[in-house]
């Protein structure tokens, strides 16, 4: 009896579940189909079975090069990803094993700077690319994002390093391991899964920034924010042309943020909710 | 010795991430506070010089200032009461046990990791478009007018945009924070007799206080923010209709070239930020002391 009340709830549960999945999932769902769609299909009414054809993606990249602006999203957010690794790993690594009075306002103080608006220093920034010839440039633009997302990256890996049991660098230390042995031999290995992490969520912000990157760009280093963006203002028809650039656009990161749901709300929440 | 040794190092290793994030943070925000004192106009520069606080009393003068206060606040709070009530209602749903949880969860999630004009573009075009939108195929399927989403209701369209972002990032925080909620003590109470809404009440709304603290910071600071959504959607129209305050510092700045007024206005968003900052603080603060 109990058995048949249980499952009868699992079978409500799991119909209303995902009908709000599905719901929630329809625009995604809907560009995806109408990327296989003819322009004539895509502006004919309501279909969610498409002809297949695959000119909307053709069409995309011969007639506004969309690899190129791929491209620049993936050196934009892989590059500012590694850049603020190099800078982030030392500093997460000396707060967490080598703490003082100090260290959890300076922690503080670095999450502070990434509540800072961007329109307020937008100007300046602007003036500053420009003098220095940075406009439209990749290496502007990935020490931008570095900057951003530096604060979120430090944070992270800080709470991951936390968790490595400090006994083990002291027994590294007994045995003589210099301070860049233990670096080397000890952390590194504990420390990869933690560090994976904060890449593939730094990642996947960079990939995603939508101020600094339509802002400061227009063609040369205009990553894929910035393209689609440039639909906005369109000529004919374009519906299964924009659904062809924005699946390719949000295809790969998709992908990396369901394999990283649990390190988004550590990374996001500061730790505050694992 | 050692330990001496260690710290000068430890401080050495820190130095570059501090130097970065000072100069980033001081830097600009210096020039733009100086910039607020300043008649500034690239394009009409005969006129420059200092002017004390005049910025800052043409900004608070022009009525597109209280129109965007108004709207980045309701934008603000309109999305943080659907995704927080949103948020709670389907994490309870998705922590019950059902069939496909993890292809639910995978749905549910996705629309976060859409970039902010992928989002903007498709709603307005394949969903909201008072002729070729989905919203209009359903209109017009129940016999009535399609609605032209962008120009009789901006501020709700966009609302309606970036609450669908964000209700997945609360969800997943607030489902985190219940699946941590201890079975022992839902299974007492259970057996107490407490009912579904007096559990939830007294065991799981504490419970999730502080999940959602966090979940209202956090969109916050993202929220007060908001950008690309409406630069591809409405532009701010019409009129300053769905114009909020970082967009209207972007309008000052790039397109009218008014910089003194624009870092007016920059200013004003840092101390709204830093109101929010404050209590954000606070609450993420705490948790570094257990």
């Amino acid at each position: 009896m109990a058995r048949a009340v249980t499952n009868r709830h699992k079978t409500i549960v799991t119909i209303a579940a995902w009908i709000v999945a599905l719901l929630l999932f329809f625009p995604i769902l809907y560009t995806i189909v109408t990327s296989f769609k003819s322009e004539q299909e895509a502006i004919a009414g309501f279909n969610l079975i498409p002809s297949g054809t695959l000119e909307s993606y053709t069409a995309v990249e011969e007639q506004s090069g969309y690899f190129r602006f791929f491209l620049n999203s993936v050196i934009l957010s892989v590059g500012s990803t590694i850049l603020a690794l190099l800078v982030a790993v030392p500093a997460a690594w000396s707060m967490a094993f080598s703490p003082t009075k100090r260290t959890k306002d300076i922690l503080m103080w670095m999450l502070s700077t990434k509540m800072m608006p961007a329109v307020a220093v937008l100007f300046p920034i602007y003036l500053i690319f420009r003098d220095w010839g940075l406009l439209d440039s990749r290496i502007g633009l990935t020490v931008m994002l570095m900057l951003i997302n530096l604060p979120i990256v430090v944070w992270m890996l800080y709470t991951y390093f936390r968790e490595i049991p400090g006994e083990i660098l002291e027994a590294a230390r007994m045995d003589g391991a210099t301070l860049w042995g233990e670096i080397v031999y000890v952390l590194t290995p504990m420390a990869v899964p933690g560090i994976a992490s904060t890449m593939l969520l730094n990642i996947i912000l960079a990939w995603n920034e939508a101020f600094w990157t339509i802002r400061l760009t227009t063609i040369n280093a205009a990553p894929l924010t910035a393209f689609i963006s440039s639909f906005s203002s369109p000529q004919g028809l374009f519906w299964a042309k924009l659904s062809a650039a924005s699946t390719l656009a949000i295809a790969p990161i998709l992908i990396m943020g369901w394999f990283s749901q649990k390190q988004l709300v550590r990374g996001l929440t500061f730790g505050a909710v694992k | 010795m050692a330990t001496r040794q260690t710290s000068t190092l430890a401080r050495f290793m820190m130095a570059p991430s501090v130097i970065l994030l000072l100069i980033w943070m001081i830097v600009p925000l210096a020039v733009t506070l100086w910039f607020s004192f300043l008649q500034y106009n690239p394009l009409n520069p005969i006129r420059d010089g200092f002017i004390g606080f005049s910025n800052y009393a043409l900004f608070f003068k022009n009525p597109a200032f209280a129109a965007s206060i108004v709207n980045t606040l309701v934008l603000v709070l309109a999305v943080l009461a659907i995704t927080i009530v949103g948020g709670i209602l389907l994490a309870l749903l998705l922590d019950q046990p059902m069939w496909g949880q993890g292809i639910v969860r995978i749905l549910v999630i996705s629309p976060f990791f859409v970039m902010p004009p992928v989002a903007a573009l498709v709603w307005k075009n394949m969903i909201m478009h008072p002729g070729y939108g989905v919203f209009a195929d359903i209109a017009r399927f129940f016999g009535l007018q399609p609605v032209d989403w962008f120009a009789s209701l901006p501020l709700t369209s966009i609302i309606i945009i970036v609450a669908w972002q964000w209700l997945p990032f609360a969800t997943l925080i607030l489902l985190t924070s219940l699946q941590s909620l201890d079975g022992e003590q839902k299974e007492a109470a259970e057996m107490d007799g407490a009912g579904f809404l007096a559990r939830f009440r007294y065991l799981t709304l504490p419970h999730l206080a502080r999940a959602i603290t966090v979940v209202v910071l956090i969109e916050t600071i993202f929220l007060l923010s908001v950008y690309a959504e409406i630069l591809v959607t409405t532009n701010g129209g019409p009129g300053y209709a769905s114009t909020n305050l970082p967009f209207l510092v972007y309008q000052k700045a790039l397109l009218e070239f008014k910089i003194g007024q624009a870092s007016a206005g920059g200013i004003i968003a840092v101390i709204l930020a830093n109101i929010v900052a404050l209590f954000l603080m606070r609450a993420v603060g705490k948790n570094l002391d257990k």
